[in-house]
């Protein structure tokens, strides 16, 4: 028993040594860390809801849901790959876990064009950061922002599927790797739960 | 392999995670319906959180497992989260005040 060990015990008298909550540390992390982004999405979404509700010229640019109900289907399908990734790796069964990973991975990539193309589709009708040509340019800025920061963790969330994938192919990730980076990818499914009522949907033509 | 959960067995079935799939395929599809509804702008939003609120717990407590972990950890998530979520809620009248035009926004 080493001398670190020692003063723990001699301090640690109704304390638990150990995980907190009894699970992985892993784990435990990318739950803390969800929790965090849940409040940044949380603060971009009730700013927005905030200006939204101040603006009396807030636009409604968009006339046809084609796209966004594609985008939605697509990451919704994916969170199904992604759970059939973890329970191929709790099964053992690596192939089919790295082959449903790489999936989950194509249909983050899917959704990223598509997400990418309704980009350049507004810009193209002139809609900026500051400015559109439908009422306040605060709608740019909220849409934008929102749906970026949303992009962003898509892109991430990518990478990090082909690195654990191509890891957990190797060996040098396990099957708990798959499903710590399962609730990222579960969470980005649910952020987008959200964002499409209150960004697309409430902002219809009619 | 060395695994952490004690919930998880390689004999589950795949039925439970299609049958929550499919009812958030479906909720998301009534979202759409809702959207296209004729009615008032908070009714609107208010119809719509709704299901995004269920669809959330769906994904949460299946796709994220958290029903099935320790229950002490379930409650330290649920209502830490909640909570703030509903703190950031403070500022709304301050919004209605921008669009009513109180004397003190002038």
């Amino acid at each position: 028993m080493s001398q670190a060990d020692l003063t723990l015990d001699e301090h640690s008298t109704g304390l638990t040594i150990g995980p907190v909550f009894s699970i992985p540390t892993k784990k435990l992390a990318m739950w803390l860390f969800i929790i965090a982004d849940t409040m940044t999405f949380a603060a971009c979404l009730v700013a927005y809801g905030f200006v939204r509700n101040g603006s009396p010229d807030w636009p409604r640019p968009f006339h046809s849901i084609t796209n966004v109900a594609l985008m939605t289907f697509i990451l919704l399908t994916s969170s199904l790959t992604m759970l059939l990734a973890l329970r191929s790796a709790r099964m053992g069964d690596k192939a089919a876990a790295f082959r449903w990973t790489m999936i989950t991975a194509a249909a983050g990539i899917l959704f990223a064009i598509l997400h990418v193309r309704e980009w350049m589709a507004l810009i193209s009708e002139g809609m900026t950061l500051f400015k559109n040509p439908w009422g306040t340019g605060l709608f740019g800025a909220s849409f934008f922002t929102i749906t970026g920061l949303h992009l962003t963790h898509v892109t991430g969330g990518i990478i990090a599927l082909i690195v654990v994938g191509v890891r957990y192919k190797g060996g040098r990730y396990n099957a708990d790797d798959i499903e710590i980076l399962g609730l990222y990818w579960h969470f980005v499914d649910l952020v987008w739960m959200f964002v499409v009522p209150l960004v697309y949907l409430l902002n219809l033509a009619h | 392999m060395a695994t952490a959960e004690g919930h998880w067995s390689a004999g589950t079935g795949i039925g439970k995670d299609l049958a929550v799939y499919l009812c958030l395929l479906v909720l998301a599809g009534l979202q759409f319906v809702i959207a296209r509804q004729n009615i008032d702008a908070s009714q609107l939003l208010w119809r719509m959180l709704a299901v995004a609120i269920v669809e959330a717990g769906l994904a949460v407590m299946f796709f994220m497992h958290l029903g099935t972990e320790k229950r002490g950890f379930a409650l330290f998530v649920v209502i830490f989260t909640v909570f703030v979520l509903l703190a950031m809620q403070y500022g709304w009248t301050d919004s209605s005040r921008m669009v009513i035009g109180a004397p003190f926004s002038k």
